[in-house]
């Protein structure tokens, strides 16, 4: 099916360039490029004050633009067609990559946890750094946990933002009015996001999977909506402030302490640096992130874990060996709840402050990405995925502006060349004889 | 009872116009079975072509509002089946016959991909519009309440109306509607037959993205501004619709929007106008969760 474009090339023969279809589909390409410029790119509308719009014209980039398209397309089938016969060779390297990625996952996996533990006191090593690493760290637990729930069970959940902000909000509420340290609230934060989990998952979850993905999303922004409008509770707009900061062992990070009680530096005798703070921080997410994966890589090996993966490949099959769809669906859902509330419950004492705008349907988007860039079910390729997402845009400050642009054309085209993820993919732990696809 | 006839008019206003943006869903879902998450995206795309060809109308001195009206929904009309097109070609023809969530994550891509392009080149500011079809007249009027009904909105009922039937008449008489019908019964079969089942879809898309055109045209002119995100939310209303009326179902997807548009403007005028946006959600579910074939569709049978 897939040889439907082009040319059909007999491999024994010395690849032919049919130049006159090359040329025609690359003009053809061009010129839907340039209709496509025409009025978004060609025209662009400005204020002139008053509530009145202006025009610019921007012709010349209508321009490049179908140049652009002309001479990618062009190269592209005229590559096609000069390498038709080995198609499987790109698929070679990436599966011998994948391979020897999968003899070396303990090696690979002790050297990038010996690394994570060293950054901060690595000689380059900065706050930004490690601020930075910490913005990171939390994107990778939110991958992992997601992946419990759309890598592991198939279910595509487009509102984990939803848990996220129900960790947070849940540690900001019992810090404001019942004065709940980080440590304390914590495992509040996962048992209410996990309760949600279970209430929000409960009606839905015989839903097949694109509905099950609307539905998901509409939760999302329920919540999102809620928290925004129910304002003498959440604080509406104007989120919730003064959230705490951690201790450590009920030692805090700051210049003079109160009475009777000894700060982190007192207690150490280190003169006081804010830097503490930040570095204790990263090494809380470090931990709580390692600790997520740790409990996913035991899960997996359970009868739960299995019925998870059976379940993603096969729902129908499931029911006939009497697997019950809901409560192992339920059971993944709750369980991908409560990681995403753990790492709400971090950011609003990282943050200190927390409202609904941190929580909307891009951030969803964004996870949901980590994932999928990262391979669907695989631990490593959500690292890397996150490392590649939220630190690129840091490094150049005039890409940020491209940042979701560059994001959303590169879910496309990881699920158009490798739909199984760019980096990795999870087959099931258990196979029966030989892989069937 | 005057305020109930007011907000029937609005509902039934916002209803046509979802109801627009549901057909793209429905007709999609009917033949690739896929839930085109990218359509909110189209209908936004219409709405900035129609405002930049006001624009450009009103600087090349075109001042007879009927005339403008028409150029400016042929342009956008045709402008945006373009990228109906194209969406389809790059981001969804290749993954067909992938695994299920592919085309859905593709489609999500696509349209971040969408909106973050349209503010770049178009700027993230609210774009304003000033009122093309002024006026109206009072239909009704009780205890010092009027029911007012403009005559922008009596043209986006019209508009509706006539693009309806004119649409049904295509689906029902002529040789590419029954092309369509056949791929959406069995698409192996009616490629067997000579159906050429990459055209119809590629025109489902097109025909998708010329009504919510028309839908992204009519909000321009009814809320009089525009930004690159309203894609998102006029996109689930609408999706609410299509599965409201049953997903696959033409007459249920225009049925479906007109009944979101009713439960919108019937919320907001006696609940609350914040969480307007929620009642439409709790209704997707409810939908879901107690008649997932909608109040039009069949029953979808799955099989092994």
């Amino acid at each position: 099916m897939t040889a439907a474009s082009g040319l059909a090339v007999d491999n024994s023969v010395k690849p032919r360039v049919f130049w006159i279809p090359l040329l025609k589909d690359a003009i053809l390409a061009a010129l839907v490029a340039v209709f496509l410029a025409l009025p978004l790119v060609g025209l662009q509308t400005y204020d002139i004050g008053g509530g009145a719009l202006g025009i610019r014209t921007h012709f010349d980039w209508v321009a490049i633009a179908g140049a652009a398209v002309f001479a990618g397309r062009l190269a592209l089938r005229f590559l096609q067609q000069l390498y038709r016969p080995r198609p499987a060779g790109r698929a070679k390297v990436f599966a011998t990559l994948t391979a020897w990625g999968n003899r070396q996952v303990l090696p690979i996996t002790l050297a990038g946890i010996g690394f994570a533990v060293a950054l901060p006191f690595l000689p380059f090593s900065s706050r930004y750094l490690i601020d930075l690493g910490t913005t990171v760290l939390i994107y990778v637990m939110l991958g992992w946990g997601l992946n419990v729930v759309v890598g592991l069970a198939g279910l595509l959940d487009l509102g984990y933002v939803a848990f996220y902000a129900v960790g947070a909000y849940t540690f900001g509420l019992l810090a404001r009015d019942l004065d709940f340290t980080f440590w304390e609230a914590l495992p509040f934060s996962g048992l209410v996001a996990a309760s949600f989990g279970v209430i929000l998952g409960f009606p839905v979850l015989r839903l097949r999977g694109d509905y099950l993905a609307i539905v998901t999303l509409g939760f999302g922004e329920i919540i999102r909506i809620v928290l925004l409008n129910w304002a003498p509770v959440t604080g509406g707009p104007n989120g919730i402030g003064g959230i705490p900061r951690p201790s450590f062992f009920g030692l805090p990070f700051a210049r003079s302490a109160p009475e009777d009680t000894t700060t982190f530096n007192q207690f150490f005798g280190l003169e006081f640096s804010p830097d503490h703070r930040v570095i204790f921080l990263y090494f809380v997410i470090l931990a709580m992130a390692l600790l997520t994966n740790a409990f996913t890589l035991r899960i997996r090996q359970l009868p739960i874990g299995r019925a998870w993966e059976a379940l993603r490949e096969d729902e129908v099959a499931c029911r006939a060996l009497g697997i019950n769809p809901t409560t192992v669906k339920l059971s993944a859902f709750a369980i991908g709840a409560m990681f995403g509330g753990f790492a709400g419950c971090f950011f609003a004492t990282r943050q200190g402050f927390i409202s609904p705008e941190s929580f909307t349907f891009i951030e969803s988007a964004t996870i949901l990405a980590i994932v999928v860039l990262g391979g669907m079910g695989s631990q490593m390729g959500v690292v890397l995925a996150a490392i590649l997402l939220v630190s690129l845009p840091e490094f150049g400050r005039a890409f940020a502006e491209f940042r979701m642009l560059i994001f959303g054309a590169a879910m496309v085209g990881v699920m158009v060349w490798r739909p199984r993820g760019l980096i990795a993919h999870r087959e099931p732990t258990l196979r029966l004889g030989a892989a069937s696809r | 009872m005057a305020y109930f006839l007011q907000q029937l008019i609005n509902g039934l206003t916002l209803g046509s116009i979802y109801g627009l943006i549901a057909i793209g869903y429905t007709m999609v879902y009917g033949i690739i079975g896929m839930i085109n998450f990218a359509h909110g995206e189209i209908y936004m795309i219409g709405a900035f072509i129609s405002i930049i060809a006001f624009v450009v109308l009103g600087l090349a001195g075109v001042t007879y509002v009927p005339l403008a009206l028409a150029v400016v929904l042929m342009t956008t009309m045709f402008f945006t089946s373009i990228y109906g097109w194209a969406v389809e070609r790059i981001a969804y023809r290749p993954l067909r016959g992938s695994f299920r969530l592919a085309p859905l994550i593709s489609a999500i891509g696509m349209s971040i991909f969408l909106q973050n392009y349209v503010q770049i080149f178009q700027g993230a500011r609210v774009k304003p519009m000033p009122p093309v079809v002024p006026g109206g007249f009072t239909v009704f009027e009780s205890g010092g309440f009027a029911v007012r009904l403009s005559y922008l909105q009596l043209f986006i009922m019209l508009l509706t109306l006539v693009l309806m039937i004119g649409f049904t008449t295509l689906i029902a008489a002529t040789p590419l509607g029954r092309a369509q019908r056949a791929c959406e019964q069995d698409m192996r079969m009616a490629a067997l037959l000579g159906v050429d089942v990459d055209r119809v879809i590629s025109l489902a898309f097109v025909m998708g993205a010329a009504l919510a055109a028309v839908a992204g045209l009519m909000v321009t002119l009814y809320y009089g501004v525009v930004d690159f995100f309203i894609g998102f939310l006029a996109g689930v209303k609408a999706f609410t619709a299509a599965v409201l009326g049953g997903i696959g179902s033409l007459p249920g997807a225009m049925l479906g929007g007109i009944l979101i548009g009713l439960i919108e403007a019937f919320w907001s005028g006696y609940f609350s106008v914040e969480y307007k946006d929620v009642s439409v959600f709790v209704v997707l579910i409810l939908v879901l969760v107690f008649c997932p074939t909608g109040l039009l569709g069949r029953p979808d049978v799955e099989k092994v």
